[in-house]
């Protein structure tokens, strides 16, 4: 099964072109296609790169300081957030930053080793797309994301306790 | 007792559901054993020496009657008809089948109970003190706030997958019977001078291969903040806390490398974008979830004078049970009265089916259905009138319930070790097990008074060696099982991490070494001086001397 991609619940082809370049690319040649970046690379080339016309995404480490994106979170249409191994789980408050405290409202993807046992977590901290990698059933992972009636603690996708919601 | 509402059943039953498709999924080849493990080990499950090991969570050791024979009922269908409680006041099966464990879950569903993040690196099964809201010395009773923080942490999406486990344990008396200041978080519920109630918070307490006492990180934490602190505290942790070396990953090591002062500062920076937020706790929530806790109806009785009552009936085994294991209550006429799980030839802290049916059946006639596990692995009936006191020990010591050996040394806490867990360097039962026989004598044993004997069979501490006035530790020496002996560690309130004396020793001389450990103690101490004061008097020397003897008699070589 190849590498699939989940975005608001549904199956989709994946219309940017990621980029694994290092800091020191030459970014002339760059088209005006959306494309995805090591957010190093644009902490350390950001005024070219602002040059460029264009949509950029930005593609966060699990250790990468969130803090340093902070003024240029509304210049990024894509967020992709890597989960080299699923059992790191620093990405799960970079999403929750994001979302809830940087109010970053474009896509939010969750890359790398992702699966249906992490979706529901996933969604709820704020994740709206998921790289299903390969080998892996997207079909399958999709199920991941019903696996709860409901939650007790608030989060991005629902903000509210469960306490603030029971009905006595 | 909390009882569930439909939410909360529906979320329990969701995650049976959830957890028999991961099951199947694994069973059928589709998920590999790395994919399966960290599902299997949030609902409780480890594979073990024996096989798999569940781990059922008992929050802040509370349980219905009811419940206590859910219990029972599982040990005796899905395992060997004996479940082990634990040190953090859950209960363990050592051999149950996997293909069986999501029945196992939708049967404890069906009594409100599970076994989620009983393991894992997330939010463990959240500790209490087993005599809250009878004890006299509560400041507030802390099962509503357990509760609490029990649904804030079930399922939280963000702290699913945390450098390494992170435990909960709450006090809301002034003698800290909960051990919070060994736990990653400590909460003590106090009172500040307007007469306003919140927390005293600690972190980075812990014991495991770095044994280090909980830092206070602040003094006053109004109620209403709870979620919203220890939201930004575990994500301050789960940031920042060491994932390269999983013996360095608890937050105890982030503490201190950061510094205590530092590690608050960058706690309350992060609160203080979510303090006031949609998770602030409100008084109608607290209210709700505290009612579930409201005194059961007491009768009106004076209180006994329980030297008469127990004069009355001129038995010195009641006499010596009294003494032990009866506790004073709040209430006039009741007291709160603990059963013993420590019996010669049982390892500590299990019990059969049979005596949880014992046990529940006692719970119904003599304590409001309701019964709590101590983190010392006994069982606490905490409501009992003081006129029943004698029926109860009648019946408790017809199911094998009453050694009167509540505090004494004969009350270890003892890890399962090497008999059953695969991280064990040794054994820890038959140690347990030699030593009993040693100090077998009741007479003794009493003579000796407060002692705590604890056992791990590892650096991970599950026995809390570290905490025993004398401490145990089996660890690996070229293959073989040797013990390592700790002398002056203390629980509660004044914590303190116990002092190795030397080098280990082999199974065999542990009985005859902690025989001289307590000569030593008997023939030094003062009147009503306890191990650990003699201890503080006279130093370790005496003991290191006494432990590392040869002696000449027995022709025996004292150390290795
Ligand atoms: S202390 Fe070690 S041997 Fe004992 S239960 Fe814990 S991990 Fe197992």
């Amino acid at each position: 099964m190849p590498e699939q991609l989940i975005q608001n619940g549904r199956l989709v082809a994946d219309r940017w072109q990621r980029l694994e370049m290092s800091e020191d690319a030459d970014l002339g040649a760059l088209s005006a296609a959306p494309i995805l970046l090591p957010a190093s690379l644009w902490c350390a080339r950001r005024d070219q790169l602002l040059a460029r016309t264009g949509e950029i995404g930005v593609s966060l480490a699990p250790g990468f300081p969130l803090e340093s994106l902070a003024e240029d979170i509304g210049r990024f249409s894509l967020i992709a957030v890597e989960f080299p191994k699923f059992a790191d789980g620093r990405g799960y408050s970079t999403a929750s930053l994001l979302r809830q405290r940087y109010g970053y409202r474009g896509e939010l993807r969750a890359v790398g080793d992702v699966g249906r046992d992490q979706m529901f977590y996933l969604q709820r901290v704020g994740f709206n797309a998921f790289l299903i990698p390969e080998g892996r059933d997207a079909e399958d992972a999709l199920q991941g994301l019903t696996d709860f009636p409901d939650t007790y603690q608030g989060a991005a996708d629902q903000p509210l306790p469960l306490f603030r919601r029971r009905a006595v | 007792m909390y009882h569930y509402d439909d939410y909360d059943r529906s979320i329990v039953s969701a995650r049976v559901k959830q957890f028999r498709g991961q099951t199947g999924r694994f069973l059928a080849g589709k998920l590999s054993e790395d994919e399966f493990r960290p599902l299997r080990l949030q609902n409780g499950l480890y594979i073990q020496r024996h096989g798999p090991m569940l781990r059922i969570a008992i929050p802040y050791g509370q349980l219905s009657s009811a419940q206590l024979r859910t219990l029972a009922s599982i040990a005796r269908d899905f395992d060997r008809d004996v479940g082990h409680f634990t040190t953090r006041q859950n209960m363990q099966l050592n051999w149950v089948k996997l293909p069986e464990v999501p029945d196992i879950l939708e049967r404890l569903a069906n009594a409100e109970m599970h076994a989620i993040q009983t393991s894992g690196n997330c939010i463990r099964n959240i500790t209490s003190d087993p005599f809250s809201g009878v004890a006299g010395d509560e400041i507030a009773d802390p099962r509503p706030w357990a509760e609490i923080l029990r649904q804030w942490s079930t399922f939280h999406p963000e702290f699913a997958y945390l450098p390494r486990k992170f435990k909960v344990a709450i006090s809301g008396a002034t003698e800290d019977r909960a051990a919070i200041q060994v736990h990653d978080l400590g909460l003590q519920l106090v009172k500040n001078e307007a007469g306003e109630l919140g927390f005293t918070v600690y972190a980075g307490g812990g014991l495991g291969r770095t044994p280090l006492i909980g830092q206070k990180i602040r003094d006053f934490l109004p109620w209403q903040h709870l979620l919203t602190y220890s939201e930004a505290l575990v994500r301050i942790y789960n940031r920042y806390g060491r994932r390269d070396n999983m013996y360095k990953a608890r937050i105890k090591i982030l503490v201190k490398a950061l510094g205590s002062a530092e590690f608050a500062r960058q706690v309350e920076a992060e609160w203080a974008y979510l303090k006031d937020g949609p998770q602030t706790l409100t008084a109608a929530e607290v209210e709700r979830v505290a009612m579930q806790f409201a005194p059961p109806r007491y009768a009106r009785l004076a209180a006994e004078n329980l030297t008469h009552l127990v004069d009355q009936h001129g038995e010195k085994a009641f006499a010596r049970w009294v003494e032990r294991n009866v506790k004073p209550h709040k209430v006039p006429g009741y007291a709160a009265v603990t059963l013993s799980l420590k019996q010669p030839g049982r390892a500590p802290g299990d019990a059969t089916s049979a005596q949880m049916y014992a046990a529940a059946d006692l719970a119904d006639r003599f304590s409001f259905g309701e019964i709590r596990v101590t983190h010392e692995q006994n069982l606490v009936l905490a409501d009992v009138e003081q006129r029943e006191l004698h029926t109860l020990w009648q019946q408790a010591k017809a199911a094998g319930l009453a050694s009167a050996n509540i505090g004494l040394l004969a009350d270890m806490i003892v890890c399962p070790g090497g008999d059953f867990c695969s991280l064990a360097n040794a054994k820890s039962l038959p140690i347990a097990a030699a030593v009993q026989e040693r100090f077998a004598d009741l007479d003794y044993l009493f003579d000796i008074g407060n002692l705590a004997l604890n056992i791990s069979g590892c650096m991970n501490s599950c026995g809390h060696h570290h905490l025993g006035a004398i401490g145990i530790l089996g660890v690996d020496k070229h293959g073989e099982e040797w013990y390592q002996i700790t002398l002056g560690g203390t629980q509660g309130n004044a914590a303190r991490i116990g002092e190795v004396i030397g080098r280990s020793f082999a199974a065999a001389e542990v009985p005859d070494v902690i025989e001289r450990l307590v000569a030593v103690y008997l023939s030094h101490r003062h009147a009503g001086e306890e191990f650990n004061e003699t201890l503080a008097r006279i130093g370790l020397e005496p003991f290191r001397a006494a432990a590392y003897r040869k002696d000449a008699e027995i022709g025996e070589p004292a150390y290795a």
